[in-house]
């Protein structure tokens, strides 16, 4: 089973936790370590968490910069255009919003996961199962006032996606296999097995393409002028996890097993239990997306593409957001605001959209490397510890 | 002898096997040999991918990023064959482009120290962003790759038509099993690299070098992933999608375990694997499955054979780890 050799050594906090909202922790002097600096560089040392990402996203948008100039294109000319229709037109905003929503929730839902050393990959099938499951629930009522057929769809796709999580929880819980491996084929059997009732029993049968039931009229979610309404919804829930995390009993009992599994365990935490739970949650939210999704999107359809990478772009939010809460939010924000200009960048400059793709692997690969780290801040680096990374615990 | 007593389920169920496939090649030698055909075509990416990660984690590194690797050497392959009009230039890239990737995965994750796991879905997201951005429709290969056939063997029935008539990527996964096998076994490079992976630190104090052995077995098991990757693009279906490794990285991951961690083994799991899929689309024309479930049977499959054998193999035993010199461990 798990080995003792799996937990950092020096008791240092997991990447997870070393939060942009809690104080920032001290920095213990490691052997043979400079005493912590002070001044400017100090600062720069302890807000590391932030500074990383945001050097990172600086570095992608200048390789990026190099490959649009390589299409013979002004990058300066490609980036303002993307992000002046991002930010800069009601249209773009109501896009980038839209966006945001199912970015934090997906976020979030690979947050979690990773605060108790699970890595959760799945979230794009949990978003995909909560909203079919949304759309199959809101078609069940249909007749039911809008309201209510809003709530019940939302409630369907949490269930729906904390289910398809569970899945891998409890595997993960019972027979020690891998959620990586176990969340990356529920992805694929929920895209087939919703490819089959959407072409199947939840299929629209005016529709000539394969598609679900729409959602109702009356309970489709209309924009507050360009804010849609599950922004506030996504927003209040990063909060939620936040304090969840910070400052309840569920929250500690998770930060524990992040942090050492062993003790968690000695000091009567049910490992089991909790890695079902965390992962229940977070396909919860992801979940969540999924129906909001379908209740806020035209044409308010379960349709292929619906989830587009949204789910995967969750993992680069929340490595981005060093697997906090709160920092999801300005990383969607900034995701958001790169998908929804994409077709803009296109229309005017003739560079294809999976531009956006490159620039945020890079991002990830350049916020996951340690050296950015390394580089800026030489030996006063917040050290990571390891995931769960053996196969059999 | 004493090899046959300790592997006499094994031999046995091999046995009961072979003749069960010469039993339905006589009752009907078409089907039969379609059958089992198709069955190795599905497990060569497979076989390849698990070897990289066989050669990868038995010296102590967890790669996820086999999915990523495959991907590029598809793509570097086909793209490369496609502008160079030279078969052998595409596959020896895409071998190229596996190496690179597995040295990307040491670099980071033995000398950078990165978490193994993350390092690996970070490299197939990497590799998805890559090969989408940089696709382009409407190329084409100048020509098809060859079939070899084998003197001799390839006259052996069912087996014959099955293994030895095949494309050289197919021949090259066929021929690596008993090799990988034999040099983990058998050899002086095996012994220290099973020791790597298990216990880095008894082998860093027998003198050998930890770090510099994990760095290179890495790398060079990058090269069967992108022998997978050639063979998807250029063997398998003569052309590059995105995406079009689909999951089967990550097939590879779960028949690694599933087989222990053992070439042969894994070569057994891969042709299982790859025969439940064939018995599952001959299915289709007898009963009415729908044809997404036929689709997602791989990745069921995976679900339940991790479910299986997790708990029944182990890993090595260092695996996942990193090594600092010096640190215990």
């Amino acid at each position: 089973m798990a080995d003792p050799r799996d937990e950092p050594s020096d008791g240092r906090p997991a990447t997870g936790a070393v939060a942009t909202e809690t104080a920032p922790p001290p920095v213990v002097a490691e052997r043979g370590a400079p005493p912590p600096p002070t001044g400017v560089l100090g600062l720069l040392v302890r807000e590391q968490s932030i500074i990383v990402p945001i050097v990172a996203v600086i570095a992608a948008l200048a390789i990026g910069a190099v490959l649009i100039r390589a299409q013979g294109v002004n990058p300066m000319y490609a980036y303002q255009s993307l992000f002046s229709y991002s930010f800069g037109t009601a249209d773009g905003l109501r896009g980038t919003f839209e966006k945001m929503v199912p970015l934090i929730l997906c976020g979030l839902a690979v947050v979690i996961p990773l605060r108790v050393g699970l890595f959760n990959i799945g979230a794009q099938g949990q978003l995909m199962s909560g909203a079919i499951c949304a759309a199959a629930a809101a078609h069940a009522v249909r007749e039911a006032p809008g309201f209510l057929i809003a709530i019940i769809a939302m409630v369907a796709g949490i269930l729906g996606g904390a289910m398809w999580a569970s899945i891998a929880g409890a595997l993960k819980a019972t027979r020690g296999v891998h959620e990586v491996i176990s969340t990356i084929m529920l992805n694929s059997i929920a895209a087939g097995l919703i490819d089959y009732l959407v072409n199947g029993p939840l299929k629209d049968p005016t529709q000539s393409y394969p598609s679900s039931y729409p959602a109702p009229e009356a309970a489709q979610f209309q924009p507050l002028g360009f804010v849609p309404i599950g922004l506030p919804i996504a927003l209040v829930l990063a909060i939620l996890v936040a304090w969840m995390l910070r400052r309840t009993t569920l929250g500690f009992q998770f930060e524990t097993i992040g942090r050492n599994r062993h003790a968690a365990s000695y000091a009567g935490i049910k490992l089991g239990g909790m890695i079902v739970l965390a992962m229940a949650v977070a396909g919860g939210l992801a979940g969540l997306s999924g129906s909001i999704e379908y209740l806020e999107i035209d044409p308010y359809r379960y349709q292929d593409g619906i989830a587009g990478s949204l789910g995967f772009d969750g993992i680069t939010i929340a490595l981005l957001a060093r697997s906090t809460p709160l920092g999801t939010i300005p990383a969607a924000l900034l995701v958001g605001a790169l998908r929804a200009g994409s077709s803009t960048l296109m229309f005017n400059t003739g560079i294809q959209p999976e531009i956006v793709d490159m620039l945020l692997a890079i991002t990830l690969l350049l916020v996951s490397l340690p050296i950015i780290a390394k580089l800026i801040f030489r030996r006063h680096t917040a050290k990571s510890s390891a995931l769960a990374s053996s196969w059999g615990s | 002898m004493e090899w046959l007593k300790r592997n006499q389920i094994t031999v046995g169920a091999g046995l009961v096997i072979l003749v069960a496939a010469y039993v339905f090649y006589a009752v009907n030698s078409n089907v039969a040999t379609s059958m089992f055909s198709g069955a190795w075509f599905f497990a060569v990416p497979l076989v390849l991918g698990a070897l990289t990660g066989v050669v990868g984690e038995r010296s102590g590194v967890v790669n996820i990023g086999i999915e990523g690797q495959m991907l590029v050497a598809a793509f570097a392959a086909f793209f490369s064959a496609a502008a160079t009009g030279s078969l052998i230039v595409g596959v020896l890239v895409g071998m190229l482009a596996g190496i690179a990737m597995g040295a990307f995965l040491a670099l980071t994750t033995v000398k950078g120290l990165m978490d193994q796991i993350i390092a690996g879905v970070v490299i197939n997201i990497v590799a998805t962003g890559l090969t989408s951005f940089f696709y382009r429709p409407g190329k084409v290969l100048s020509a098809n790759m060859p079939q070899w056939e084998v003197p001799l063997l390839s006259k052996i029935p069912l087996i014959g038509d099955v293994f030895f008539q095949s494309g050289p990527i197919a021949l090259f996964a066929l021929v690596s099993v008993p090799v990988v096998h034999f040099a983990l076994f058998r050899t002086r490079w095996g012994l220290r690299t099973r020791s790597i992976g298990e216990y880095p630190s008894a082998a860093d104090t027998a003198g050998i070098d930890v770090i510099r052995m994990r760095l290179v077995n890495v790398t060079i098991g990058g090269i069967f992933a992108g022998a997978a990757g050639a063979y998807l693009s250029m063997e398998a279906t003569g052309g590059f999608e995105r995406g079009m490794t689909a999951g089967r990285g990550f097939l590879a991951l779960a028949i690694l375990i599933f087989g222990g961690w053992r070439p042969l083994r894994v070569f057994a799991a891969a042709l299982f694997f790859g025969f439940t899929n064939a018995l599952a689309s001959q299915l289709q024309g007898v009963i009415s499955i729908p044809q997404q479930f036929i689709t997602l049977l791989p990745y069921l499959l995976t679900l339940i054979v991790l479910a299986v054998a997790a708990g029944r193999v182990r890993a090595p035993a260092a695996v996942g780890q990193p090594f600092v010199k010096g640190e215990g461990s």
